[in-house]
């Protein structure tokens, strides 16, 4: 197996990189490039970048976000929000992005996965999943996907997903842990890699995630401050797990 | 003197990653496949879709009868080998003895940085297949990470997007074209 990878998400509005909860009170924390170019000098494995606008408008910035961290960053990134057909995963592919991935619109067609796949690889399709007592959420965790965690993973797999980023929608921000045994029920269902998300507070934390997915995500317990990442990097190693 | 470099272009994907890697190296890139001082074959999609295009683009013709150094990258390695086990079975360029074969042991696809021995530095790797082949050059984790057969060379990994160690790869083979 490749090394555990370690994974800042970052939130991009309008081509800047933003902290808020939900939309609301929406702060802007720095320029997704240099953002972005500081957590790779600090030893990031790859990057998410969520554009949480994701509105018709926001299409053009986002493809442009991508082209301009394409331009600087030289490790892999993935790019998600509102990405729903395959012309939408084209360009931000064809701009520089290794990676898209999808949710909501995967849960509202979820052909659109096979789509994905077709074309790009699998390798360049992660479906994104927040759940919540092993039920699915949709549209920002707002509503009820009405399908089981474990079912809906198995059936990305099956169309071609190439890995799964699992959030746990009731620990997201608690810093309380990743929920494991949700991850590892997953896990066990599948033979995809799978990028665990929400609740990391400490190192502890994600240590006991990197030992039973491929991948942690990583948000609020960086505090959007790159020197963060090289004492999580350190403290992990202490710990025993091997990064690159 | 800066060298001169040829992308292949042959369907949709990402190839802009690995223009850009060059220009940082000063390469001048030029789309003259036949002729540039390194021609390179990014991975674009499946095997089948990808052989079809080439097919298209007369690209398979010129990249099989190029007399100077050609880099294959992902599944431009795979292509350049005699077969794929990809989409049902697909015939490959035939450049490189040997045939990719999907993946069986571990997550799939093998997604993350490995080390590659026995040069020793950790690359970027996103892949379901890989290459059984007799040109094997270097290995990660028993699999074969690079191939070297004539004048081509074929790397499973992404050194576009393996950040230092990577610019440090296609810098060897810029400075060996």
């Amino acid at each position: 197996m490749p090394l555990p990878r370690l994974i800042p998400c970052l939130d991009v509005a309008d081509g800047r990189v933003v902290k808020g909860v939900r939309f609301e009170q929406l702060r802007d924390v720095g320029d997704p490039v240099e953002l972005g170019s500081a957590y790779s000098d600090a030893g990031a494995d790859e990057l998410v970048f969520l554009d949480i606008t994701a509105t018709l408008d926001a299409r053009a910035a986002a493809v442009a976000t991508a082209a301009r961290v394409a331009e600087h960053v030289t490790i892999p990134f993935t790019f998600g929000g509102g990405i729903r057909s395959v012309d939408d995963a084209c360009a931000v592919l064809e701009a520089g992005a290794d990676k898209v991935s999808v949710n909501s619109a995967a849960l509202a067609r979820p052909e659109l996965i096979e789509e994905l796949a077709d074309v790009l690889g699998s390798q360049a399709v992660v479906v994104a999943i927040d759940t919540e007592n092993g039920r699915v959420r949709s549209h920002a965790a707002t509503r009820d996907a009405a399908r089981d965690t474990v079912e809906w993973a198995k059936e990305c797999e099956a169309r071609g997903a190439g890995e799964l980023l699992v959030t746990s929608i009731d620990r997201d921000g608690t810093r309380d842990g990743y929920d494991l045994e949700q991850l590892d029920r997953i896990g066990t269902a599948v033979s995809l890699p799978v990028i665990a998300s929400g609740g990391a507070g400490n190192a502890h934390h994600v240590a006991a995630a990197l030992d039973i997915v491929s991948a942690a995500l990583l948000a609020s317990i960086l505090h959007e401050d790159p020197r963060r990442l090289v004492e999580l990097r350190g403290e992990l190693k202490e710990l025993g797990v091997e990064l690159r | 003197m800066s060298k001169s470099v040829a992308i292949c272009r042959y369907g949709a994907g990402n190839v802009r990653s690995v223009e850009l890697a060059l220009q940082r190296l000063g390469a001048e890139l030029t789309d003259d496949v036949e002729n540039a001082d390194l021609a390179i074959l990014p991975g674009v999609g499946s095997a089948r879709s990808a052989m079809q295009g080439l097919r298209e683009r007369g690209l398979d013709e010129v990249l099989r009868a190029r007399a100077k150094p050609t880099l294959g990258i992902c599944l431009g390695l795979q292509l350049a080998l005699e077969s794929s086990e990809e989409d049902g079975g697909v015939d490959g360029l035939g450049i490189v003895p040997g045939r990719a074969v999907r993946l069986r042991d571990g997550r799939v696809p093998r997604i993350g940085w490995a080390y590659v021995e026995p040069q020793g530095d950790a690359y970027w790797f996103a892949h379901s297949y890989v290459a059984e082949s007799p040109a094997v050059t270097a290995t990660s984790e028993g699999l074969v990470a690079v191939v070297e057969h004539g004048n081509f060379t074929g790397v499973q990994f992404h050194p576009e997007k393996s950040g230092a160690a990577g610019a440090r790869f296609l810098e060897r083979c810029l400075s060996r074209a």
